[in-house]
């Protein structure tokens, strides 16, 4: 009788379905996934270890590095860690500015997330429908902080700069002729949450084209539908949080259970799975951007109300605006000192989550009383999601081990971190 | 999180554990308890199936060096390990830190059986700190390269590195040799008085 041995596959750490750069040692018997054993730390940069010497201010940009598909959301916790220690007051109007580019990150995720979980399983169109809307988004990014991707936007105590009252606009070059930068410069007349509206008004649309395309679709059906199930008691003792958890059927969002900011002050819903496999991970994640989308009209409205200042008038924390710092003296002193020497977060410890479009994104930050924090740790989301990776797989075919990937939204720059 | 549940939850845990708990401090909003390592597994058992505490998830682990604490005026145990757990019964977080007895050979009990969601954490503790976790079904490194020496994350390990990696044209292979340049310091790290400034 032949002797039948298991095949052991090595799946990255260069393949398109990996997301990045993960390795997956895969042990197959036949098609079927025996164990598998993904190996981690291709894209380790030891955040943590560089902020230990680096000021509270420098380490903030490392954020926006850690999971780089929701930029924002990192720059959340770390605030919300350090006013934690520090004990600031942020003022209103920045908590809403905040919440609403929570948000807006919360979509862009997730329309990155669909674009390259539907590419994986075979939808092509869905990357580049997602990508269109991504466009807007990251011009929303780039009007208010200068950067598309890393914005450093959040600081502690409040936000870097109030909303700017006029959009960028496209102006004519070789290849577009006059005609088209007026269309596209159509929306972009007024100021950025002129814009963000008629985003928020478009929107719903979109993801009714999304779900046209996916929701009752056959083959996408046939490549999600019972695909990596977890059941609530499992996705609990595997550290599940966010969309995962939920797809579960665990009704559990940071937002609603712990809110921070002014989350307590919009209305939302917070959609649940009832099998806990892929498609419901999926529906789960639809809906979430439909939410946010009702969050951030509601953060439009009250941000065109209320002005205010954005940012804390504690300049041992926030640096002082920059005409005062030019007139005063004792501001050009905070200003110089805050930026040479940084600010002193009191000793203590302290843990601040949020709901990042993931799951829970935790900074842990110990601080003796330097101008450094003495050890940072960040709770990546991803990092437990991966490591039940073994788990899920387990007993399926190769090809759906692409499809779990994809649903666990991983992403390789909080994971490795 | 209101303070009137976070004592509810400090009595709650006295209630339950008694003097296995050997410090309890409120902060901040948060609750820290510290208890020794030949008490984790026993601590870590109740905490997640004693109703009235209900931890069912751990959410974070990891571990943390104090020897440089305040310019090296820490004189404790040197390693610690903080567990971060959150109960969606009752909605509050806890966080539980345990030192490791022995500075040279920083040993702890692995909570992998009581709460999965530990073993790549406790992987990762051991990869950058060293602190082995008796009883982890696969202790290996995570996220160091393979082959990797000595443990990152060490207040005494510089933040360069020992060895740099490159390619050698006459040899024609990639070789490790020892790091050239200098750990550079721009802006030095200072502890102020209290009151410093106003």
């Amino acid at each position: 009788m032949a002797e039948i041995r298991n095949y052991t596959l090595n799946f990255g750490p260069q393949h398109p379905a990996a997301h990045g750069v993960l390795r997956l040692v895969l042990e197959l018997d036949g098609e079927v996934i025996q164990r598998a054993d993904p190996h981690v730390g291709l894209l380790h940069r030891a955040t943590e270890k560089l902020a230990e010497t680096r000021t509270f201010l420098q380490t903030l940009p490392y954020m926006d590095r850690l999971d780089y598909v929701s930029m924002m959301c990192n720059e959340h916790a770390y605030c919300l860690a350090v006013e934690k220690l520090t004990g600031v007051d942020v003022p209103i109007r920045a908590q809403y500015i905040r919440v609403m580019f929570a948000e807006i990150t919360r979509i862009l995720n997730h329309l990155l997330w669909i674009g390259a979980h539907a590419l994986d399983i075979g939808a092509m169109t869905m990357f580049l429908y997602a990508f269109r809307e991504r466009e807007d988004l990251m011009d929303c990014y780039e009007a208010v902080s200068g950067a598309r991707m890393h914005a450093a936007y959040f600081r502690p105590g409040g936000v870097y700069r109030d909303l700017p009252d006029s959009m960028p606009q496209y102006v004519a070059s070789k290849i577009r002729n006059a005609r088209e930068i007026a269309r596209l410069n159509e929306n972009r007349q007024g100021s950025l949450l002129d814009f963000i509206e008629d985003f928020t008004n478009r929107f719903p649309a979109k993801v009714d084209e999304y779900e046209t395309l996916l929701t009752d679709n056959r083959i996408w059906k046939q490549r999600t539908v019972g695909i990596g199930v977890v059941s609530p008691e499992r996705a609990l003792n595997l550290g599940f949080t966010g969309p995962m958890l939920r797809g579960s059927g665990i009704a559990w969002d940071l937002r609603k259970k712990q809110p921070y900011d002014v989350y307590d002050q919009v209305d939302f819903d917070v959609p649940v799975g009832v099998t806990g496999d892929c498609y419901d991970r999926y529906l789960v994640r639809i809906e979430e951007m439909r939410q946010s989308n009702r969050i951030i009209k509601q953060c439009i409205d009250w941000l065109r109300k209320n002005p205010g200042p954005v940012i804390t008038d504690n300049h041992k924390v926030a640096p002082p605006s920059r005409e005062s710092m030019k007139t005063n003296m004792e501001e050009l002193i905070h200003h110089f000192k805050l930026f040479s020497e940084g600010m002193y977060v009191p000793p203590g410890e302290a843990y601040a989550a949020v709901e990042h479009p993931k799951g829970e994104f935790g900074i842990y930050l110990v601080s003796d009383g330097a101008n450094k924090p003495y050890r940072l740790k960040i709770r990546a989301p991803g990092f437990p999601h991966l490591a039940a990776l073994d788990e899920m797989a387990r007993g399926h075919m190769i090809a759906d081990a692409v499809a779990i990937i994809g649903t666990q939204d991983i992403v390789f720059g909080e994971i490795d971190r | 999180m209101a303070s009137h549940k976070l004592e509810a939850l400090q009595a709650a845990i006295e209630l339950a554990l008694g003097e296995k708990v050997t410090q309890s401090t409120l902060a901040l909003d948060e609750l820290t308890i510290t208890c020794k390592a030949e008490n984790l597994l026993e601590v870590a058992t109740l905490l997640r199936d004693h109703e009235a505490l209900a931890f069912t998830q751990c959410i974070d682990l990891c571990g943390v060096d104090y020897s440089a604490y305040r310019e090296g005026l820490w004189d404790g145990q040197r390693y610690a390990v903080v567990y971060h757990l959150l109960s969606l019964e009752h909605n509050w977080r806890l966080r539980l830190r345990v030192f490791a007895p022995d500075d040279d050979f920083p040993l702890l009990p692995s909570v992998v059986d009581i709460w999965n969601a530990a073993n790549w954490y406790e992987r990762e503790a051991f990869d950058l700190y060293g602190i082995v976790f008796e009883g982890h079904p696969d202790l290996r490194r995570l996220l160091t390269d393979y082959g990797f020496v000595g443990h990152p994350f060490r207040k005494d390990f510089p933040v360069s590195g020992h060895v740099e990696m490159r390619y050698d044209p006459t040899q024609q292979r990639v070789i490790y040799q020892p790091v050239t340049i200098e750990p550079r310091e721009i802006v030095p790290r200072i502890i102020r008085e209290e009151k410093y400034g106003g």
